[in-house]
């Protein structure tokens, strides 16, 4: 694994070219841009249905210059098995020589939801392969419906913030946190606005052997209800009031990658985003509270294993 | 030639996929095949084949790491049954779809609910309309056979269509039968070596798989898969030449038992067809011009062979060991029905489903339903369209 440095990315091809129909703004083509740039083997991917699937794959176009494999929505992590099974094989077999990385993409929805079983199994039969999850924060493919990775309060389609119920009234799963409990050799969590962050990440993931697991804050504008041009202000925001961390855990160890200077309230990444505005009525102002509490807690717990888990400086 | 062995049907289809030696398998255990890929699964351990094993946690995953596995570019088997199927089903018309030519061993077995473990065709009827060539078995050594065949259909450039090969759970998948192991070289021979064809795992050349695919496509994919499917009849046909120049034994799109000249006939799949041949020998025997036209390949559908074969039968029974729950019979009737639109001249055809969830299927209902073809082609009447048989009343 080498260094990376700016100027070797930018004499780097992009590997996901232009021309994909992705929103303007969307949050995953930057992830995806940033995460290919960063892999020094070359790489084959598979990906779940979503946003990123069929906007980047319309027949007979493609945005990928890597091989690409979707197959269906809760399968990126099985499909992603198969293949690197099938290269396992065939390097055994002395029929393939290069060295090949694979990638599995999936968003919250493939992921967190009826993608689970499938990576969960992945991740506990040890295949060689990084699993990436863009979270965009709700099944945005498909309307902008709830997944169990949106955030408590959001409104979506299928938890409309109405008369009686303030949008989605459960807190978000944790699912880096049960990643973790996998006991796999690296996993993530990062953001497209710490671009040098993200790639190491995907770098250290993809050198690593077995599976690694990187979780992506992954703006999305039409379900966001935020401005065009926000992507990388809102990703940043996550976690600078610490909604979405930025740590990593490597055989074990937690080490936080970005400590904000200072933590923001959560009303400041809320208010930027149409979704939450509803919130902000006098009536719904627990959930913030709620919501506040429970980033609260969580980051508490994740700068104590921080502390725990740094070595010891004589 | 070959090595006379006694062995059940699980043990056979495990051997043959050792000879084979499939480059990936992946699968999940349910009964009655979960045997197969035990057995199998000692040859991995025992360094006897080259293949990786992917035991994934779901038969979904299992057939989705089959297909990425296919894609990659290698040779790629599983087994599985009912719910097991089921629960593919999602990812047998993207296997197809792909034209992954991947090779399922299937022991035939009842859908849920209520739960029954044992043999009925309800699985593969569910999934009869997926893309997938459909191949079933009377015996284990059929069963065998045709597994090794199905890796030459599949991978057929003119095909590239994945492969079912079944046969009737426990009864077959469990039973010990004498049949003839072919020699490991001559199998190998036989199946040849795998050329992929465009591999995902080719760097140099990146493509993309599974597109979104909108109205100005996909329809022209699925005309292709169509003309794959109907390539499929010719080079099945080759194969089991091909087969029978090697190895002795004849298959064809099925097998027609005393049926050149039969006035009576049944049309059943699988280990059935066994019993209905003893009943032939009798009711032969007494003067009775019966025969039995047993389906060896269901998909592609051979509409005119099988009108051909039975115009001129006055009566037919098409059997079915699994019910459509159309309230007109069972899943094999309206197509047999269809083919024989065409037949001159035409024969009268009636439906029984039968044997359900395991229930045996004794030479008395046999006679029983000969009787009654007996009856009709003498009178030309039809008294019983479709109804249920072997059911306690
Ligand atoms: C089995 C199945 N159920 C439902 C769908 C419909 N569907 C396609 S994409 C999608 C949502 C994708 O959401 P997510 O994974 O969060 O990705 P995003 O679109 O937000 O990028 C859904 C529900 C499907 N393709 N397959
Ligand atoms: S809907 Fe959201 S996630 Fe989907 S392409 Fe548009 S911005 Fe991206």
């Amino acid at each position: 694994m080498s260094k990376l440095t700016l100027k070797e990315l930018s004499k780097q091809e992009e590997l996901l070219s232009g021309g994909h129909r992705l929103c303007a703004g969307c949050g995953a083509s930057i992830i995806v841009r940033q995460i290919l740039l960063a892999a020094e083997d070359p790489v084959v991917v598979t990906s779940a249905t979503g946003c990123l699937e069929v906007a980047t794959t319309i027949f007979p176009y493609t945005a990928w210059k890597v091989p690409f494999f979707h197959s269906a929505f809760e399968n990126s992590a099985a499909t992603a098995s198969g293949v690197e099974a099938m290269y396992q094989s065939l390097k055994k077999q002395g029929k393939i020589k290069e060295k090949i990385k694979f990638i599995a993409f999936g968003g919250d929805g493939g992921t967190y939801d009826i993608g689970f079983q499938s990576l969960s199994g992945a991740l506990e039969r040890g295949h060689d392969f990084t699993y990436i999850c863009y979270d965009n924060g709700a099944y945005m493919n498909t309307g902008i419906q709830r997944s169990s990775s949106t955030p408590i309060g959001a409104a979506t389609t299928t938890s409309p913030a109405g008369k009686v119920v303030p949008g989605k009234m459960q807190h978000r799963k944790n699912l880096t946190k049960i990643v973790e409990a996998h006991n796999i050799p690296y996993l993530a969590q990062a953001s497209p606005s710490k671009p040098m962050d993200l790639m190491k990440k995907v770098r250290k993931a993809l050198a690593t052997e077995g599976p690694c697991f990187l979780n992506i804050v992954s703006p999305c504008n039409r379900g966001w209800r935020s401005a065009l041009d926000g992507a990388i202000r809102e990703s940043q925001l996550a976690v600078d009031t610490c909604f979405w961390p930025l740590y990593e855990v490597e055989e074990g160890k937690v080490k936080i990658t970005f400590k904000p200077k200072e933590k923001k309230p959560i009303e400041e990444w809320l208010k930027v985003q149409g979704r939450f505005k509803h919130l902000f009525k006098p009536e719904n102002g627990w959930i913030i509270e709620k919501m506040q509490k429970r980033i609260d807690h969580d980051w508490e717990k994740l700068l104590a294993r921080h502390e725990a888990d740094q070595p010891v400086k004589e | 030639m070959g090595q006379r062995v006694a062995m059940t049907g699980n043990i056979a289809m495990a051997n043959a996929m050792r000879q084979i030696n499939p480059d990936v398998c992946a699968a999940y255990p349910i009964t009655p095949s979960t045997e197969i890929m035990q057995q199998f699964s000692s040859f991995v351990a025992d360094g006897l084949v080259k293949t990786v094993l992917v035991p994934a946690e779901s038969e979904h995953s299992a057939m989705s790491a089959c297909i990425g596995a296919a894609a990659a570019g290698g040779r790629v088997m599983t087994a599985t049954s009912s719910q097991g199927l089921a629960l593919m089903w999602e990812m047998l018309f993207i296997a197809a779809g792909n034209r992954l030519p991947i090779v399922l061993a299937m022991a035939n077995r009842a859908l849920s609910a209520p739960i029954n473990i044992h043999g009925d065709t309800s699985d593969a009827m569910g999934a009869r309309d997926s893309g997938w060539i459909q191949i079933f078995s009377e015996n284990g050594q059929e069963a065998y056979d045709n597994l090794i065949q199905a890796v030459r259909i599949a991978e057929h450039l003119d095909i590239r269509l994945p492969v079912m090969v079944g046969m009737d759970g426990f009864i077959i998948s469990h039973s010990i039968e004498s049949m003839e192991l072919l020699d490991d070289e001559k199998v190998r021979d036989f199946v040849g070596e795998y050329t992929p064809s465009r591999p995902l795992l080719d760097i140099q050349h990146p493509r993309t798989y599974g597109p979104l695919d909108l109205q100005d496509y996909y329809i022209e994919h699925k005309r292709q898969e169509y003309e794959a499917m109907k390539n499929a009849k010719s080079v099945i046909l080759e194969v089991a030449k091909d087969f029978s120049n090697r190895f002795g034994r004849e298959y064809g799109l099925f097998e027609a038992y005393h049926l050149d000249d039969a006035e009576v006939a049944i049309v059943v799949l699988n280990s059935a067809a066994g019993t209905v041949k003893t009943v032939i020998e009798e009711l032969r025997a007494d003067g009775v011009k019966a025969g039995l036209l047993k389906p060896r390949v269901f998909r592609p559908f051979p509409a005119e062979e099988i009108a051909a074969a039975l115009s001129g039968v006055k009566a037919v029974c098409v059997m079915d060991r699994a019910d459509g729950v159309n309230a007109v019979g069972g899943p094999l009737f309206p197509e047999f029905r269809s083919a024989l639109y065409d037949a001159t001249p035409r024969p009268m055809i009636i439906n029984k489903v039968f044997g359900l969830g395991g229930r045996d299927l004794g030479l008395h209902h046999v006679r029983e339903v000969f009787a009654e073809l007996g009856k009709i082609a003498e009178t030309g009447k039809i008294e019983t369209l479709a109804e249920y048989i072997t059911v306690r009343n």
